[in-house]
């Protein structure tokens, strides 16, 4: 009994401290895409993220419209808010919860690519904002 | 030894009894809202605050009806032209809380005032479409609306200052040039 508390209580621990990095998405979207990590393309990444597509009232859109040529700087929601920096070198806690990172990929790409992101694209995207110092 | 075992005994159920305390799904507390409508209720919910608040201020759920906050969380896939989508467990979860807080669940003084100028079927989308909205605001001219400062009028923050703590009374408010 003693023991199988103090066992779940290990669990509980070890769960938090198994954070998620994004070396490890990189290998996790690699894998799903049949490739190696070193197959993996930051030049891709880049393009993807300065990509132009049609957006609302025929202007053009882009991942950096909100979150600016930069990915070190902070960007700025439709109505004003605050982004924090997608690229961890300015901000450490991205790419460090698997939920959080599948939910914005899901929705941008569906926002400004009128899709979803493949998975070869989405460890090209990180490939290119982890290797920005 | 006795003494120890039930120590042991006594701790494990203190631990799961709060464990258990912080994994029920969080309601969201009301503590009341000031007695005016220039207060926003003082409310607590994890997700509202997180996800909501992700790209707009956490819009209190006091501003709406049940039945537009039902209309705004069954089209997050379109929300004002976004993409805003969640899983199904936090967007039940969100809307249990919109609803228990809404402007018709007489939890609030400010929801009793969007109410009595709202039609009983009205269900708006936008805070900004309803009646109270518009008679609170109608002093300010709609150029001022569309300065690049404030963007659009859903930018609470831009003019009032305090709005991500919940006060809206007309001393902390500062309309940029």
């Amino acid at each position: 009994m003693i023991k199988r508390i103090a066992g779940a209580g290990l669990m509980l621990l070890s769960a938090h401290a198994l954070a998620d990095s994004p070396a490890n998405f990189m290998a996790r979207y690699a894998q799903a895409a049949g490739v190696a990590v070193t197959a993996l393309s930051p030049a891709r990444g880049e393009a993807l993220y300065r990509g132009e597509h049609p957006g609302k009232n025929g202007a053009k859109q882009s991942c950096a419209s909100c979150h600016t040529a930069s990915p070190k700087q902070a960007g700025q929601t439709r109505v004003g808010k605050r982004i924090e920096p997608l690229a961890p070198a300015a901000n450490p806690q991205r790419f460090t919860d698997a939920a959080k990172v599948e939910k914005w990929f899901r929705r941008n790409c569906t926002d400004v690519l009128a899709r979803e992101c493949s998975a070869q694209e989405k460890g090209d995207f990180i490939a290119w904002l982890n290797q920005l110092k | 030894m006795n003494y120890v075992l039930r120590g042991i005994g006594v701790l494990a159920t203190v631990g799961t009894l709060s464990l258990l305390a912080f994994s029920l799904p969080s309601g969201g507390e009301a503590r009341g809202d000031g007695g005016g409508d220039d207060l926003m209720p003082r409310l607590t919910h994890k997700n509202w605050q997180q996800e909501c608040a992700s790209c707009h201020l956490a819009y209190s759920p006091a501003l709406l009806p049940k039945s537009s906050w039902r209309r705004v969380m069954g089209g997050l896939e379109q929300h004002f032209g976004e993409n805003a989508s969640l899983d199904p467990a936090t967007q039940a979860d969100i809307l249990r809380f919109l609803e228990a807080n809404a402007a018709d669940s007489g939890r609030s003084r400010i929801g009793d005032k969007v109410m009595q100028r709202m039609d009983t079927k009205a269900a708006p989308l936008r805070i900004t479409e309803t009646r109270w909205f518009v008679k609170k605001h109608d002093e300010v001219p709609r150029a001022t609306w569309a300065r690049t400062s404030v963007g659009s009028a859903a930018n609470c923050a831009a003019c009032h200052r305090q709005a991500e703590k919940g006060v809206f009374d007309e001393d902390t408010v500062r309309i940029p040039k």
